[in-house]
């Protein structure tokens, strides 16, 4: 990031990376001048210092006010616990669900040719633009007790389900699209032309090359699915044990006053989402590696 | 020899960065001097209180703003769930006026030095009106629900905030443990139905009266437990509810406060007075709420029929003895109900 920056200002000739997928320093010569580099990392210190580094050590030392044991207790308390799994166990159905539909979707848009295609292009933004309690509202209206559907989700995992998917939509879609259109399709036409089924065409071409951004995008989708708060917050019913999720116990635990509590379920949390990003970023990077020893 | 320019440079510029963001500072201060100036001619006075009361406040305040004493007033509102209003109040939230729904809310103000400690010396006790509870159910009343017994029977679910948050939720187990309890004297009865209903029959915890409204109406549970002016609010506004008021149960009284410190005390005092003012008090009945006034009550008489028996927080002790034994976190009997109940 701060090496494309510098590279940037400093010697404008050089040409900026088209692909935004691409890592910015590959293939791009390293040199630059040796002003750049240390205020470079010091301004990103500073500034992740102050907006994610400082207040994150200080939701930790919170959750340890009462020590290892209260950190502990307030963790494995059986509601807390539930809460907790109630919000893996969906966000794990939903990241898989985005893995593949959000997949199909970007295919399509990609591949495909049909009336209205920029439309269709353009709604698959707009879950990110759309506040989330707008999200809730509109599921509310549609799956709620007055469902002009007649059908009812409210206060029911599926009801999760679905706010969630609503708000996830964009993120495999996003992340597999650009990867999809740079994609060199003569290798798919040799492939076929060799005799590979479709299938295998799609196996062993087409998925090595999505893969690192399928990764991506469903681990994008989980970390922001595990957090999620306003738009399960209508239509979830916050029922202790079955449809309430970790963030809307840690809110309720504020409001009773209790942020120990609030605070150990969010590091625990925290320790997820950022296990979960970490370990996909393994998987992307290695599967990255393996498309370009291959190639 | 670059290097060490580029250090300094990186320490300069953290220093210019901290410079500009200490001139920010000065420059917010500037501009909430400048709104204290203004405020001379109109004045903003915070309104903080329990959820239930808006529909009240949306009647009452706009009376009051056509008062003499209220010319050029304005309010700011902010309605939550008792508790936690009163904890963001002693936590600095600039609150002039406030309203909660139990005693003990504004007694946390008192020992934080933000309400006088003669809050309650007026003739109602600083308490301009009050509710009884009752049980609120499905049109038609489908399951039969008429008494506290009723609430036991298998396969009724009931919705009641959480008391650590709600003052509402207090008053709600309050008047079963009372009626089971004859007024407290058996103690163990009294509790026996909190256990049995807290661990049998509530499953969700909404923070406040409305948010359990809210719940309710979008169809959880058979029974909700709330004060008689939010269920007077939801069968007026075309809610498919109905309420039952149990022969004993119990009087909600739900005081109010101005702030010692606050920086408009004479209009905030103002409101305060005018509050219990006969034609204030009218305002609240109307929308629901049981006046203090003898004469007004009179005049609403029908709206709110007297039940049976109802017991009062004197009758417990009063809310310090009520809170301490009953509520306290981690030591209250009910709150050790509810917490092996919630957790």
């Amino acid at each position: 990031m701060t090496a494309t920056l510098f590279r940037r200002a400093d010697v404008p000739a050089l040409p900026t990376p088209t692909d935004p997928s691409a890592p910015p320093t590959a293939g791009a010569p390293r040199a630059r001048p040796g002003l750049g580099r240390p205020l470079g990392v010091g301004l990103v210190g500073l500034w992740l210092s102050l907006i994610v580094l400082l207040p994150l050590a200080a939701l930790t030392v919170t959750s340890f006010d009462e020590g290892w044991s209260g950190f502990w207790d307030a963790v494995t308390a059986p509601v807390a616990l539930a809460s907790l799994r109630v919000t893996v166990g969906v966000s794990v159905v939903v990241a898989l669900v985005n893995a593949v539909l959000g997949t199909l979707i970007a295919w399509v848009l990609v591949r495909d040719d049909f009336r209205g295609k920029r439309f269709v292009d353009a709604l698959i933004d707009l879950p990110f633009a759309l506040p989330t309690i707008v999200a809730s509202i509109v599921l509310l209206s549609l799956y709620g007790p007055s469902s002009p559907l007649g059908i009812h989700l409210n206060a029911t995992r599926p009801g999760l389900l679905v706010a969630l998917a609503f708000v996830t939509l964009p993120f495999v879609v996003r992340s597999v699209q650009p990867v999809l259109i740079e994609a060199d399709r003569e290798v798919e036409e040799a492939a076929a032309s060799l005799g590979a089924s479709g299938w295998t065409t799609f196996r062993r071409i087409v998925l090595p090359t999505l893969a690192p951004a399928v990764i991506s995008g469903t681990g994008l989708s989980f970390a922001r699915a595990i957090g999620e708060y306003g738009s399960v917050v209508l239509i979830g019913g916050n029922i202790p044990r079955q449809t309430q999720v970790a963030s809307q116990y840690i809110q309720q635990q504020i409001e009773i006053d209790r942020p120990v509590n609030a605070a150990a379920v969010s590091v625990a949390l925290l320790a997820i989402a950022f296990a979960t990003l970490f370990v996909l970023r393994l998987a992307a990077s290695r599967s990255q590696r393996r498309e370009e020893a291959s190639a | 020899m670059r290097r060490r320019n580029a250090v300094a440079v990186t320490g300069a510029l953290s220093a210019g960065v901290l410079a500009l963001s200490a001139c920010a500072g000065g420059s917010s201060d500037t501009v909430g001097a400048a709104a204290d100036a203004g405020g001379a001619a109109k004045t903003t006075l915070q309104l903080y209180a329990y959820s239930a009361p808006k529909v009240g406040y949306d009647k009452v305040i706009p009376a009051f703003t056509r008062t003499a004493a209220g010319k050029g007033v304005q309010f700011e509102q902010s309605y939550g769930p008792s508790g936690d209003q009163s904890r963001k109040v002693e936590a600095g939230a600039p609150a002039d006026f406030v309203n909660f729904s139990v005693e003990p809310d504004i007694t946390r103000l008192v020992d934080a030095g933000l309400v006088a400690k003669d809050w309650n010396a007026n003739q109602y006790k600083g308490i301009p009106f009050g509710s009884v509870v009752t049980i609120v159910v499905r049109k038609g009343n489908p399951k039969g629900i008429r008494d506290w017994d009723d609430l036991l029977e298998p396969g009724v679910e009931v919705v009641t905030p959480n008391p650590f948050s709600s003052g509402s939720a207090k008053w709600n187990l309050l008047a079963p443990y009372s009626a089971k309890s004859n007024g407290g004297k058996d103690q163990a009865a009294g509790l026996a139905y909190i256990d049995k209903l807290v661990t049998g029959h509530v499953k969700v915890q909404p923070k406040s009266a409305r948010e359990a409204t809210e719940t309710f109406l979008q169809g959880t549970g058979d029974v909700l437990l709330s004060y008689e002016n939010e269920a007077l609010f939801a069968e007026r506004s075309g809610d498919p509810v109905q309420h039952v008021t149990p022969p004993t149960t119990f009087k909600i009284e739900n005081p109010v406060a101005v702030l010692s410190k606050s920086k408009n005390l004479a209009k905030a005092k103002a409101f305060d007075d005018y509050l219990f003012t006969p034609e204030a008090q009218k305002l609240f009945a109307e929308a629901g709420f049981r006046p203090v006034d003898q004469t007004v009550a009179t005049e609403f008489a029908t709206d709110f029929p007297a039940p049976q028996k109802l017991w009062t927080i004197d009758d417990l002790g009063g809310w310090k003895t009520v809170d301490g034994t009953l509520f306290k976190k981690e030591t209250g009997s009910i709150a050790l109900i509810y917490d092996k109940a919630t957790q």
